[in-house]
């Protein structure tokens, strides 16, 4: 599903983002990415959905090699990714409802699809009461949930979420946490990235942790360990 | 397509100051242009008002047979640069001369003898009204052997040439510098829309839209702009014409073709910028 062999990441100003980096994430896997502030998680995460290039090493995501895909390509392999931050990136002037139609309308969807697709996922993620609402009408919980209704909608086979409780209260937290526990359960494959070890101690997912650029712990490899002893 | 559709009017809705003030922009932009365009098509017209008087004539030997001269006609009316030939006579010449010249009447009416010569009036086709062709025709003419004399106002028919020749200097300068300066202005206008949209793009990128389908509604929008502003432009530049011809002199407008000519280089500059704009912005991101 993601594979990533002996990966560098160099950015063209500043040193190197990841050093050698490899792990596999099975399909339907719930995975948490931690470490320290610049670490290396949004950097991961950028490779698998083609924000950035590669230096060496290979990432395979989803039947594509990022090394090997074309510019054109890109948009076929963020079709079957769905992608969530920790500022939710809404457009402002639509409403909810808009907000995820418009992620089936701008890949080409049949139109007469798109009121159903939407509302079913608008509803997954408990918001259908407000798919009229703006963001600026919705709390931050809300905003990520309608966030995460649009990445859900092209049926993603990985959601990839960096930081998706970053800005939110701790009731707010949890809500959204379970809500990407549930879609999990239902056999999408989540990445998580996060800086909240209560959250990563919640839950018996599997962890991956970084640290400046290298990979320095992965639970489906290393021995269990204290997770208190990490930062 | 549908879709591209609504989304490129969509962004007049939500956008409405930064899409009227593109459409301003390039109206405005287009109106200095048509401005100056106006002011060329005025000036090319007075010129051919002018050029219709370029008008050769070849005075005849008193005597020449007209059997000959009418033949010669003939074959002068033949050459290619010829629009008309025609035949003066010393009595027509005497006859004309009455009329035009007032003040001098009476001193014709006393004449016991006509002392004007018979001619040949020769007049050139539009595009044959310069120097070169006017001496060409003259040393033709000069070959004929009932010929005397040949004049045609030399002088001025150069310094028409000079008027010609500064006009297409001074229209294609100015107008290439009032087109650049518009494609500039327009293109900027253009950037700010892209801008302004940069985070809608960023988020259509993300969920898996191809860079055609990003671009092609900032392309329909950047067209229909285009043409707003041509259409607005074309507009004031009626007003301003309209002005002029009733308050200071009569003018002329474009031609129907000009006016369609102005509203498709809006048009043009409007899809290109877009194209450009847009192309650069992805090419980035
Ligand atoms: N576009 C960039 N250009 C140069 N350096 C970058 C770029 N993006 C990230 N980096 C560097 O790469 C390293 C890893 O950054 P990254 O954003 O992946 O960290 P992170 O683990 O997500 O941190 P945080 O928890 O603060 O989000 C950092 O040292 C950062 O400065
Ligand atoms: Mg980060």
């Amino acid at each position: 599903m993601i594979k990533f062999t002996n990966v560098f990441k160099a950015f063209p100003k500043g040193g190197l983002a990841l050093k050698d980096v490899s792990f596999h994430i099975a399909k339907g896997e719930f995975v948490f990415l931690t470490g320290h502030s610049g670490a290396g998680k949004s950097t991961v995460l950028k490779l698998v959905y083609a924000e950035e290039p590669v230096t060496s090493g290979e990432v395979r995501v989803s039947g594509f090699t990022l090394a090997e895909a074309r510019r054109k390509d890109i948009p076929m392999l963020r079709r079957r990714l769905g992608i969530v931050f920790q500022d939710f990136r809404l457009l402002e002037d639509r409403t909810a409802e808009e907000n995820v139609a418009f992620a089936l309308e701008v890949t080409g969807a049949r139109r007469a699809s798109i009121p159903a697709r939407v509302m079913r996922v608008l509803t997954q993620v408990g918001l259908a009461a407000k798919a009229h609402a703006y963001p600026r009408e919705l709390s931050g919980g809300e905003q990520q949930r309608v966030a995460i209704a649009r990445a859900l909608v092209n049926e993603p086979t990985v959601l990839l979420a960096d930081e998706p409780t970053g800005n939110l209260d701790e009731r707010a937290t949890r809500g959204v946490f379970q809500l990407l526990r549930d879609i999990n359960a239902s056999g999408t494959a989540v990445v998580m990235a996060t800086h909240d070890l209560d959250l990563v101690r919640q839950a018996p997912y599997r962890v991956i942790e970084l640290q400046e650029g290298a990979l320095v712990y992965d639970s489906a490899v290393d021995e269990p360990r204290d997770q208190a002893a990490s930062p | 397509m549908n879709l591209v559709i609504r989304e490129a009017l969509l962004a007049f809705r939500r956008a409405p100051l930064l899409s009227a003030l593109s459409v301003t922009t390039i109206a405005f932009s287009l109106f200095v242009v048509g401005l100056f365009g106006l002011v060329a098509v005025n000036l090319q017209q007075a010129l051919r008002d002018v050029a219709e008087r370029v008008e050769i004539v070849a005075y005849l030997l008193p005597g020449a047979p007209i059997e000959t001269i009418t033949l010669a006609e003939k074959d002068i009316e033949a050459f290619p640069e010829v629009q008309a030939a025609a035949y003066v006579s010393e009595d027509e010449a005497l006859q004309r001369a009455r009329t035009e010249l007032v003040e001098f009447r009476d001193v014709l009416q006393e004449l016991e003898r006509n002392p004007l010569p018979a001619s040949i009036e020769v007049k050139l086709k539009p595009h044959f009204r310069d120097v070169e062709h006017v001496n060409e025709v003259a040393e033709r003419l000069r070959g004929f052997g009932f010929v005397d004399d040949v004049r045609f106002g030399r002088d001025w028919v150069e310094k028409l040439d000079r008027l010609r020749q500064i006009a297409a200097a001074v229209g294609l300068v100015v107008g290439a510098a009032f087109a650049a300066v518009a494609i500039i202005i327009i293109g900027t206008t253009i950037r700010m829309a892209v801008l302004q949209r940069s985070r809608e793009i960023a988020i259509m990128r993300l969920v898996g839209a191809t860079n055609g389908f990003v671009r092609r509604p900032f392309l329909l929008q950047g067209a229909l702009k285009g043409m707003l502003g041509g259409l607005a432009a074309v507009a004031l530049s009626y007003g301003a014409y309209a002005l002029i011809n009733r308050w200071l002199i009569h003018a002329e407008f474009f031609s129907q073709e000009q006016a369609v000519a102005i509203v498709g280089f809006g048009m043009l500059i409007g899809f290109f910028g877009s194209a450009a704009s847009v192309g650069r912005h992805l090419r980035r991101v």
